[in-house]
């Protein structure tokens, strides 16, 4: 048993939800309890979908346990099947369901008529959102694609993008930006899946030379299927941000047949414009600022590499909620000296933010909400998602495009660097008192943020070190409240370390020289 | 499904199928309660299912931490290499030491915990003998299979009532008022019953949990929401007689419900009209500025809070607009026979709907508002009907005379939001 207060990822089957509402011509029957429907929800409501997912709940009640649940399956599929005339099937059960044991795939193949049914086993109490989704389009790939031939004439340069779903964190603008970065680079995008694709589609897959896999934690199962059994290579570049982005059209352009060029005049680069912002003097007071990067292992990854060596961040903490991944995450943690955090329990996250005293936190909805009672600024770069995550404009995560969105959306949280020298210099200037946010926030955070918060941090911290001398509480609290913690932190570390016993101000700045970076 | 009154309808409601039902489940209803009980904390003994639910439910209520959370059962507990029990005293003894401010602790059976028959009322004995007096442990059930939405509150009550056994020695309310309603409406009515001249009242659930009603035989109780069945009968087993109304909805209900009251207490009919004279001129005032909105509008509701059949009531009687068909999840039919009565000959209302089949009903007689829930309300905004999600009703106070004129904007709201946006070239027209 495990507690929790919020989860990172939903049960498997709305893993299975989300590859079906992805497709077309797909319809999922779900053998659940009355109340599972709320599922319905996360589509209508987070991704403003304008139809419901096709998916038909039993929605069973206790009374009918007496009876045949089976039953209620059975009709289940048949008036799915009369309603909405789907090209494919998928059955399945919710957590409730499993433990009845009727056995859904059993009974919707015993039902016989002409629609293909492919039941999903989804075991509830052990498995999660990711893997219900990376199954059951593994399934649906082996079930439409298993019996095809490859043709003998592949074009060299023909791909498929593998891995974009409903609800995906900014897929939909991703595969726009990736799709064009391709066919700008001369090759052609075959078929896109799961988002838009009927089963037609996916049949049609080994008609391409080549799969680009965009998010491992859908497709990768897929993409490893398809090379077994067709030999068609996959990539293995997130292109997040603009070198990965490079590095990845490398790989697609080698993979394509295609010639190697130099990053500057690759197709499509000349959107970049990250690159240079990184490089403008503005951004010098990013240089070493701590970044906390917390999310689903491919987008953290990928993330962290993009705050470390283009935008000059220092990353002090890694993390992943997907244990499918823990090993390419601590592969990852280890290139920045971090101490990798593996984990789905979003207490240890925050204590383990608390800990690191990051200056901007990229993370999930969840980390936002940890980093607005800390006070520290934060962006978000991985699902779950939430309404903000399905923004009007276009917002891609991935290529030249989504370099330039990600450097807009990480440095705009931070105070500017003008400002926190201002900050710094008038302290008793009534318009830079600890509670007022950076000036240009006011709109997105006019509420004073939560003093328990910053008042915890600070109790803690003298409780457990020695004594301050008033006057260099005083001189403290002239340091700006978002680097206060820190100061304070090494400062105690500092006199500890030396024995000295109240801190005075001098101890305060021979602590200062001593850490200054 | 069941159709109350199958003379009214026509052959396409009358039918009696099952199917897909698209209705919360009881847990959703701890949402507002664990905000209504501020020192209760509602622990779910479930799946990830449960905590999805809960998350995606509440997911604009992120800000602070939550004083709600699931114990997931995982695969070790139902292959019973770890005792059940064992787990869950683990799990409230991490929680009891992270927030020590808490007072109650309420375990919320679910659908799984239900079908495996894990015993919670007897866990929740256990670990309240353990946690005892510093935070009492109480148990009900939350689950799909047995509830839906806010069934969960009714199913919370009920246990509230059956626990408050123990106060034998204290002086029993004279009126228990049963239901959530925001604080700022208990306030109202509070005020109101203080001008009747009726004290000794209590509100169910109370704000702090060691604040629960005693209950005696000669207390007389009255409800506030139309979904406490099992509340209702928790406590007339106590011997409480219950004082029937209609709900406090809009200022007629309003005005039923309070004179059910002063009527049971012998206030003199001068003595109430002059209290409510000035409040329910108010409340008129208020929902006839909505009125030209809603007069002669066709409403189609489906099921969500069981409020539906007051809803539609209040519809009719106080805004002008045509119910289409009410849809409710459940009916208690004692409690909204009322209700019922009120509404126009012909209105069919329909219990237990096949969602498919009632989206086909809703198109097909093309109503001017929706009111449905969330997994149902864009689709239908897609295919251009004006809806209004139910959810709100549930959430935002709407209950008594000071708020009959924001009850009456919910339904409006959507209806001018459309005029707004539909109009607005014409309007800069007009301006330039």
């Amino acid at each position: 048993m495990k507690l929790a207060m919020w989860t990172y990822e939903g049960p498997p089957h709305v893993g299975a939800m989300r590859i079906a509402a992805s497709m077309k011509d797909v319809h999922l029957v779900l053998h659940a309890p009355q109340g599972d429907t709320y599922a319905d929800l996360l589509f209508t409501m987070i991704a403003r979908d304008k139809a419901r997912p096709p998916v038909t709940y039993t929605t069973f009640q206790a009374r009918d346990l007496s009876g045949s649940t089976a039953d209620i399956f059975r009709q289940a599929c048949r008036d799915a099947i009369d309603r909405f005339r789907p090209g494919l099937l998928l059955v399945s059960a919710s957590c409730t369901a499993e433990l009845l044991q009727d056995d859904p795939g059993g009974l919707a193949s015993a039902l016989g008529g002409d629609v293909p049914i492919i039941p999903l086993e989804l075991p509830s109490y052990q498995k999660k959102e990711f893997w219900g989704a990376a199954e059951t389009f593994y399934r649906l790939v082996r079930a439409c694609a298993g019996g095809q031939q490859r043709p003998e004439d592949v074009p060299a340069n023909s791909c498929n993008i593998l891995g974009p779903t409903a609800l995906g964190f900014r897929n939909r603008d991703d595969v726009t930006e990736i799709a064009g970065l391709l066919e700008a680079n001369g090759i052609a995008v075959r078929c896109v899946a799961p988002l838009g694709a009927t089963p037609a589609d996916l049949a049609a897959l080994p008609q391409a030379a080549f799969n680009v896999v965009l998010y491992p934690e859908i497709a990768e199962s897929a993409a490893r299927w398809l090379q077994k059994t067709f030999a068609m290579p996959y990539t293995t570049t997130i292109p997040i941000g603009a070198k990965a982005t490079h590095a990845f059209l490398a790989e697609v352009r080698a993979l394509a047949g295609l010639p190697r060029l130099e990053p500057a005049s690759l197709p499509g680069a000349q959107a970049d414009r990250s690159a240079w912002y990184a490089r403008s003097v503005d951004s010098n007071y990013l240089t070493n600022k701590r970044v906390f990067v917390f999310g689903d292992a491919a987008h953290a990854i990928a993330s962290a590499r993009v705050a470390a060596n283009e935008f000059g961040f220092r990353i002090c903490g890694l993390g992943g909620y997907n244990r499918e991944f823990a090993r390419e995450l601590r592969a990852a943690a280890a290139e920045f000296g971090v101490e990798p955090l593996v984990t789905d329990d979003h207490l240890e996250v925050e204590d383990a933010i608390t800990a690191s005293q990051p200056e901007l936190v990229l993370g999930t909805q969840m980390e936002r909400h940890i980093a607005k009672r800390l006070r520290i600024p934060c962006a978000v770069i991985s699902a779950p998602a939430h309404v903000q995550d399905f923004p009007a404009r276009y917002s891609p995560q991935m290529g030249f495009e989504g370099a330039n969105v990600l450097f807009d959306s990480w440095v705009h949280p931070l105070m500017m660097g003008l400002e926190e020298h201002l900050l710094a210099m008038f302290r008793d200037d009534f318009e830079f008192h600890d509670n007022a946010a950076a000036s240009h926030l006011a709109a997105h955070s006019p509420a004073p943020a939560a003093p328990q918060a910053a008042a915890a941090g600070t109790t803690t911290a003298t409780a457990s070190a020695g004594a301050w001398t008033p006057d260099a509480e005083k001189e403290l609290c002239k340091i700006p409240f978002f680097v206060r913690g820190k100061a304070r932190r090494n400062t105690e570390r500092f006199a500890a370390e030396r024995g000295i016993h109240p801190i005075t101000v001098d101890t305060m700045y021979d602590a200062k020289a001593h850490f200054s970076r | 499904m069941t159709v109350l009154r199958p003379h009214d309808c026509d052959a396409g409601t009358a039918q009696r199928q099952r199917g897909q039902r698209e209705v919360f489940c009881g847990l959703t209803s701890i949402i507002w309660l664990h905000r209504k009980v501020q020192d209760a904390f509602f622990l779910v003994v479930g799946s990830r299912t449960c905590a999805h639910l809960l998350q995606s439910a509440a997911g604009v209520m992120v800000f602070s931490e939550p004083r709600f959370a699931t114990a997931i059962m995982e695969e070790r507990d139902l292959a019973g290499m770890a005792d059940m029990n064992d787990e869950l005293d683990a799990v409230v003894e991490r929680l009891v030491t992270r927030r020590p401010d808490i007072r109650m602790l309420v375990l919320v059976g679910s659908c799984p915990s239900e079908v495996i028959k894990f015993d919670l009322a007897r866990a929740a004995a256990r670990l309240d003998r353990r946690l005892a007096p510093d935070c009492r442990v109480t148990s009900y059930s939350g689950s799909g299979i047995e509830t839906t939405f806010t069934q969960g509150e009714d199913n919370f009550l009920a246990s509230l009532v059956e626990q408050s056994a123990g106060h034998d020695g204290q002086q029993p309310a004279r009126l228990v008022v049963a239901g959530c309603m925001a604080d700022v409406v208990e306030d109202q009515f509070s005020r109101l019953f203080e001008q009747l001249g009726i004290e000794d009242f209590a509100f169910l659930p109370p704000r702090r949990s060691n604040a629960v009603p005693v209950i005696g035989p000669q207390t007389r109780f009255i409800l506030a929401q139309p979904y406490l069945g099992a509340t209702a009968a928790a406590l007339q087993a106590r011997g409480p007689r219950r004082i029937d109304s209609i709900f406090p909805l809009g200022e007629v209900g309003t005005t039923a419900w309070l004179s059910a009251v002063a009527d049971a207490f012998g206030v003199s009919r001068a003595r109430f009209e002059q209290v409510v004279a000035a409040p329910r001129q108010r409340a008129r005032e208020a929902i006839a500025h909505y009125r030209p909105r809603l007069e002669g509008r066709r409403v189609f509701l489906f099921p969500d809070s069981q409020l539906e059949p007051s809803l539609a009531r209040f519809l009719v009687t106080e805004t002008g607009a045509r119910i289409v068909e009410v849809g409710s999840p459940y009916l208690h039919r004692e409690l909204v026979a009322g209700e019922l009565a009120i509404l126009p000959p012909g209105v069919p209302v329909s219990e237990v709907a096949d969602v498919e089949r009632q989206v086909d009903r809703c198109r097909a007689s093309d109503p001017d508002l929706i009111v449905c829930g969330l997994g149902l309300a864009n689709p239908f905004e897609a295919e251009g009907y004006a809806t209004k999600w139910s959810i709100e009703f549930a959430f935002a106070p709407i209950h008594g005379y000071e708020q009959a004129g924001d009850l009456a904007e919910l339904f409006a709201r959507p209806l001018i939001r459309r005029a707004v946006l539909d109009d607005a070239p014409a309007t800069r027209e007009a301006l330039s």
